[in-house]
């Protein structure tokens, strides 16, 4: 068996095995945690709007917080748009999540995709240059967050080498480009990357919380 | 003038009543095909044209005689052309009229008489289990003749995809132990010319480019550059349309109809090098992408076992249930978690208890 056959064969499989179990299993255990009871009367039972509320509020910064948040803000939601175009955006990657699940939607133009690559590309390198230059933020980061952020890079820099042909023959990229996303799959439920399946439940949890306190949201 | 020596090439162009300036627009073809640079192309004439016939082998073993065929249809040059003008073609038991004893004593004749010159072509695998019994020509095994004609050989072209990668009867379960001819010739030069069957044109441009200027430029699987160096899906004439998101959903559809890309469809040009695109069939007319069916991949080792030739080449290539193996990974998930939520739960309450 070749390369890209190991890569799209078993090493695909296993590492979906792998993010199956892990994701399963960091939802379910954060899920079935016990909680304290909270005795205190509520000053509000709407926690399910709270909830939604906060999770909406927080999309953008409060606006005395701009000035030093837009820059990070805006980089993440560039990169976050970017990767959501370009992995549920480029028609080979519909196919493979139709092989997969059965479902699929028309694609995009590949010359939308390789634009948005290179942009999230982009986005991702600023995001790590402002995590190594600002002193609190380089302070707070630790291997995990340089981990996760290189996990994350790699199958958009090894897709858009594959599609460039540059440095390699074709197969070989493409074979590269799926390690790479085997890599971000067997580390996501285990690492900061998990933040895409908790990042709603979190904020939605601390917004009902809040709500119930009768605090604004 | 050709007393006491075997004649050249041009000479036996010329011998044929064909004049020099046939040979030069033979010649030109020829390094028109292969895309020579100028001053190679400028050297073709005086090298092709000084040089003998030299004595070609062709051995068949494990395959369909598709490649043969295909060889039989070169346009550019003629397989007429180049048995009669360019090689002396001494043996290949489906072209040839001698058969029996008298062809098998015709080969070892002519190799003990070219020993060490001539040009031994391989079409088919070569089976192993059995000592080699699954295929036996004349009393000898596949592996036996190889093995002998290889050793006298200046170099061994392996034509087609049996031949260079093990092609069909080396596809699981491969129940003969087939391998390609380079797995079992290891002291002389080879050229994989891939393909089910190869591009006729470049199985004769091969052996004239060798012919002129020795083996040539080859890549990672030993196949020429010049007609494996792209692969069919950059210069396919659909690329445009894959390139916009636009592609056949079924065979007969508008899309087809209208030239979309036949990715989803499960064309494997993306990974596959052949000149199929470029110098296509029937004197090029055509290649298979053009008459509507997506690229196999037969230029490539193991195409045969690639997972299927009309799912996309980015679905899974999945081994056993991946559904049921995705449940199952669910379900060990939710067990886990569940069992370390009933971990965090009972030391708090142990915790709680302490205090």
């Amino acid at each position: 068996m070749d390369l890209l056959n190991i890569a799209r064969g078993p090493a695909l499989q296993w590492s979906l095995v792998v993010f199956a179990v892990g994701v399963v299993w960091r939802l379910a255990g954060i899920l079935l945690l016990a909680r304290k009871p909270d005795y205190t009367e509520p000053r509000s039972t709407n926690t399910w709007g709270g909830a939604v509320r906060m999770i909406v509020s927080r999309t953008w910064s409060k606006r005395e917080f701009l000035d030093r948040t837009a820059f990070a803000q805006t980089i993440g939601y560039v990169f976050h748009i970017g990767l959501a175009i370009v992995v549920f955006g480029f028609v080979p990657h519909i196919l493979f999540i139709r092989s997969l699940t059965g479902l699929g939607w028309p694609g995009l133009p590949s010359g939308i995709i390789y634009v948005t690559g290179a942009l999230t590309l982009a986005a991702l390198a600023a995001a790590l240059v402002r995590r190594l230059t600002n002193p609190v933020l380089r302070l707070l980061s630790n291997v995990d967050d340089y981990f996760s952020w290189l996990v994350t890079v790699a199958p958009v820099a090894t897709g858009l080498v594959a599609v460039a042909h540059l440095g390699a023959r074709y197969e070989t990229l493409l074979a590269v480009h799926i390690f790479s996303v085997c890599l971000l799959l067997a580390w996501l439920p285990f690492g900061k990357l998990m933040h895409s399946f908790l990042v709603f439940i979190s904020r939605g949890t601390t917004g009902a919380l809040l709500a119930r306190k009768g605090a604004s949201i | 003038m050709t007393q006491g020596r075997n004649p050249t090439i041009l000479e036996v162009f010329q011998q044929q009543g064909l004049s020099r300036r046939a040979f030069l627009q033979f010649c030109a073809a020829t390094a028109s095909l292969l895309a020579l640079p100028a001053v190679r192309a400028a050297e073709l004439p005086a090298k092709l044209g000084a040089m003998p016939r030299p004595t070609v082998i062709y051995l068949s073993f494990q395959e369909c005689t598709g490649c043969l065929e295909s060889l039989t249809r070169s346009f550019s040059p003629t397989i007429e052309n180049l048995i009669f003008n360019t090689i002396s073609l001494d043996y290949n038991d489906t072209l040839q009229a001698a058969s029996g004893d008298a062809a098998e004593a015709a080969r070892e004749d002519a190799m003990r008489k070219a020993a060490g010159k001539y040009v031994l072509i391989v079409d088919g695998a070569i089976p192993r289990l059995q000592d080699g019994a699954y295929c036996v020509i004349g009393g000898k095994s596949a592996l036996d003749s190889l093995r002998h004609a290889a050793e006298g050989a200046a170099a061994v072209v392996a034509v087609g995809t049996c031949a260079a990668f093990g092609g069909i009867p080396y596809a699981a379960p491969n129940p003969t132990g087939a391998v390609p001819v380079q797995d079992l010739v290891g002291n002389r030069p080879v050229i994989n010319i891939s393909g089910c069957p190869p591009i006729p044109e470049v199985i004769t441009g091969t052996i004239v480019y060798f012919l002129s200027f020795g083996v040539p430029e080859l890549d990672v699987h030993r196949r020429p550059l010049m007609f494996y160096g792209n692969t069919i899906h950059d210069r396919c004439y659909r690329r445009p349309f894959y390139d916009k998101g636009l592609f056949a959903k079924t065979f007969d559809d508008e899309g087809a109809r209208n030239g979309w890309c036949l990715y989803e469809l499960g064309c494997k040009g993306p990974v596959t090098y052949n000149a199929c695109a470029t110098t296509k069939w029937n004197n090029g007319t055509s290649f298979p992408i053009e008459s509507g069916h997506g690229c196999l991949g037969c230029s490539e080792p193991n195409f045969w076992d690639g997972g299927g030739f009309y799912r996309p080449l980015s679905s899974g290539f999945w081994h056993g249930n991946v559904g049921a193996e995705l449940g199952g990974a669910v379900a060990a998930g939710a067990i886990i978690g569940a069992a370390s939520a009933y971990a965090a739960r009972h030391r708090q309450k142990a915790t709680s208890g302490d205090k």
